[in-house]
Order: structure tokens, then sequence, then C-alpha cells
């Protein structure tokens, strides 16, 4: 399967899971919101360079926002992720290319204290960004910082969930392919 | 010039991001103010279309509570029908009774009670029905059950103090007063044991004109049942030679394969009538012991 069909239905997937699954269970609480579609920014591939990946975070995000009738909010967060995404790789994976050929971030590809990191970084700003956002618009700070705390747990307990069950079958980019 | 450009394509992925957030924050804002979004026309109606799918799903799951509060409704509008009321005739009148009337004077002689099916049987000879609601809840033996669209299902036989047993129109034993609706002339409605789908209505006599299509009502003159309770449609006409009646094969409008709610009807004048009944029964048996 094609990298762009594989991420077309992960997309579709992971909206169609945040809206109809996440938005529609009963609230646990006020300040819970559980978030796992960003996971599809999280998960795109190696390959794709800074710009696209910026117009994809727009649209993911943007995707969810006419869903959720909150224009721009999710849009704003996805950009930034898919903004700093690239430095946080850069960070954490070896620098040696030779032994470093998969195709996306995975748990295997960049073992899991490094996989972790990137997603624990990634969930925070895209939360913190959020909630922010929200903030600005009607809120408390003390509100704020309970949500963005109480958000980014549930969400990580998501990803990693998710991550345990799709154990996504990793396949080489090797030369000859 | 040329540094400007240099300076943009050194920093395209910087200024881009700028441009999508700022875009964004743009669209966020100005919704926040207005709530007037951008493209949201379009995007409306692409939402809307697969919300309308996923509603579908989720109504399906729905469709259970939100029968049984249709039901409710109906049960409470059935009650204000004009033919749950009788019209008393003051001049001969001399006491009241408690039963509580309508604003014309009219007295209520039906009251509804909605119900679930909980148990059905269409195969056996004798079918009974098993509905959620008994004697705690008000209903009493003899009372009729009607299906959620007001067709005739059956009659009470049995109450405990959260369920009834129901003796369905698909009964040997069943035998309920119907009227043809086009003569009005009264017949029988019974079973015979055969087809789930067919009742057989009898003693209507040779000389009322009966067509294949014709309405079969619940009568008038039946104890249980209000007046006018769709039983079926005519589906045969044979006519019996032997005793000058037709047998007529009628399909019945509820549908009891797939019976889920029904209303419970009770005549509030049924006791009275049935007393009336008995003791003419009594006199009229024992004419000699009670002197007239």
């Amino acid at each position: 399967m094609s990298d762009f069909l594989r991420n077309s239905i992960r997309f579709c997937l992971f909206i169609l899971v945040q809206v109809y699954v996440l938005n529609k269970i009963p609230h646990l609480h006020r300040f819970i919101t559980p978030y796992i579609y960003y996971l599809f920014i999280l998960w795109l591939p190696f390959t794709v360079s800074r710009q696209w990946l910026l117009v994809i975070g727009f649209i993911t995000g943007l995707t969810l926002d006419y869903f959720t009738m909150t224009p721009g909010l999710h849009a704003a967060a996805c950009t930034l992720i898919a903004y700093v995404r690239p430095f946080i790789i850069g960070v954490l994976t070896p620098k040696d290319n030779t032994e470093f050929n998969y195709r996306e971030p995975s748990a295997r590809a960049m073992q899991w204290t490094p996989y972790a990191v990137y997603v624990l970084v990634l969930t925070i700003l895209h939360h913190g960004y959020l909630v922010f956002l929200e903030w600005l618009d009607v809120g408390s700070f003390l509100g704020f910082l309970v949500k963005l705390l109480a958000t980014t747990g549930i969400s990580l307990l998501l990803v990693f969930t998710v991550e345990l069950l799709f154990s996504r079958k990793m396949k080489f980019r090797t030369n000859t392919a | 010039m040329r540094n400007v450009f240099l300076f943009i394509s050194r920093y395209r992925t910087f200024i881009s991001f700028l441009v999508l957030q700022v875009l964004s924050l743009w669209f966020l804002f100005s919704y926040n103010r207005f709530h007037r979004a951008r493209f949201l026309g379009v995007a409306n109606e692409v939402t809307g279309r697969i919300n309308t799918q996923y509603n579908k799903v989720e109504d399906f799951f729905a469709l259970k509570a939100e029968n049984q509060r249709l039901h409710r409704f109906n049960d409470s509008l059935l009650g204000l029908l004009p033919r749950n009321f009788s019209v008393h005739d003051t001049s001969m009148r001399q006491l009241q009774d408690s039963v509580p009337y309508d604003t014309a004077g009219h007295y209520r002689r039906y009251s509804y009670y909605p119900a679930t099916v909980v148990y059905n049987t269409v195969n056996a000879q004798k079918n009974y029905l098993q509905i959620n609601r008994g004697s705690a809840q008000g209903i009493r033996d003899n009372m009729a059950v009607m299906g959620s669209d007001g067709s005739a299902v059956g009659v009470v036989v049995n109450v405990s103090a959260n369920f009834s047993q129901v003796m369905s129109l698909l009964h040997v034993q069943s035998s309920v007063s119907a009227s043809l609706k086009r003569s009005g002339d009264f017949g029988t409605a019974e079973w015979d044991g055969k087809d789930p789908r067919y009742l057989l209505l009898k003693r209507i006599p040779k000389s009322v004109e009966v067509k294949k299509g014709d309405s079969v009502l619940t009568s008038p003159v039946s104890f249980s049942f209000p007046p006018g309770c769709l039983l079926g449609t005519i589906e045969a006409v044979t006519l019996d030679n032997t005793t000058g009646m037709y047998l007529l094969k009628v399909k019945t409008a509820a549908n009891f394969l797939n019976l889920q709610q029904v209303h419970v009807v009770g005549n509030l004048d049924f006791e009275e009538q049935t007393r009336l009944n008995q003791e003419t029964k009594k006199i009229i048996e024992e004419p000699k012991k009670t002197p007239r």
C-alpha cells in the first residue's frame, strides 16, 4: 500500500473516531476532552517535507474544526505541532542514517523512550496551545492548567493504548524498493 | 530585492507556518466574534452529509427508546378520542358517578395503558402474549389489547403484579365480537389455529353484501374492545351452505409476528355490564324461582 493511500485511510479513521467516538462519549469531566486525531500528524512518514507537513497539519485541524464548529482552533494547534515535529525528530533520532531506515515514527523505529518523549512533547504542545486559545475566549488560568494536565493525561493514555493495540507493520525503506 | 527573496526562500517553512497560524487564528477569532466561519457553507454540506450517515446508525440504537416514547404519546392521545366517551341520558339520570367527565358532559368509558410485549408466540394453537404491565399498573382481567397502530390484538386473561397474560386473537378459544365496517353487521371473529395471518369471521348472514377487502372492526357491543378497532380486512369470501352464513377469511390488521408496543384498553363499565348480563341470564334461566 502506498504511503499516500495508507495515510488517507488513516486520516479518515482518525477524524471519524475523534468526531464520532471521542467527542460523543459522555464527558468524564468538564476539564477532560480526550484527543487522538493528532496522532495522525505524529505518524506521518519521515519523508514528508516540512512545507507539506504544515499544509497537512492545517487541513487535518480544519477538518476536525468544521465538525466541531470551532473553525481555526484545532487547525492552529495542528499547524504548531506539524511545524515543531521535524525539530523534535531531529533531536531524538540517531544522526547515523545508515542505521535509521524506518518509514514513519514509531516506538520500534525510535526506541521507546525517545518515542515517548516525542509523543509527550507534541501532545503537551498541541493541548497547551488548544487550551490556551480556549482560555483566551473563556475561562480562568487555574482551569487552563487543570484542563491541560487532565487532557494531556487522558490523551497520552489513548495514544499509548492505540500504539499497543495497533502495532503498525514497519517496513524498511530499502535501496531496492 | 534579491535579499528579500533569499530571506523568503531561506525561512519559507517558518513563514508558511506563520501564515497558516495567522489564517487559523483569523478563522477562530472572526468566528468567535461573529459566528460566521470561513467556508462554513461548503464545509457544512460535507459534514452534514457525514453526520446524516452517522445519525442513521446512532438513531438505530435509540430506536427502542424513541419507539417507547412515541408509544406513550400515542397512548395519551388514544385516551382523548371521542369514542372513549359516551353521553349520559341526563333526563333519566339520578345519581352522579365518580367517572371523570369531559367538558361536554361525556363520561369516560375507556382508559388506555401503554405496555411492551415481553413474550409472544404465533405458532401454537393457543397463543398468548405476555406484557410488562400488571395489576400494580392498573391492568385487570378482560381488558382489550391493541397494537401500536390501533389494531386489535387480544384480551387480558390473567394478571400478576407486574405482568399480564394476554390471549391473542390467534387462540383457538378466542372469540371477539366484530362488525363489518360497510354494513355494520355483527359477527364473531375466531381463529381456526391454522395460519397466523388469517382469522375467521363467522355468523354474518348471507343476506349481507360482502366484498373482498372490506374492513372488519371490533363491534360496539363488545365488552372489552372499544368500538371501531381494526381487526382486519376480508381476504376470501366463502358461503357455508349448511348454516346460510358466510365464512369469511380475514387478514389480521395487527402483525402478530413482530408485536412490540401495545396499548391495553380498559372498559370502565365492564363490571357493570357483565354483572347485568349475568343477572339477566340468571333471571331468564331460572324464571320459576324468581317471580317477575
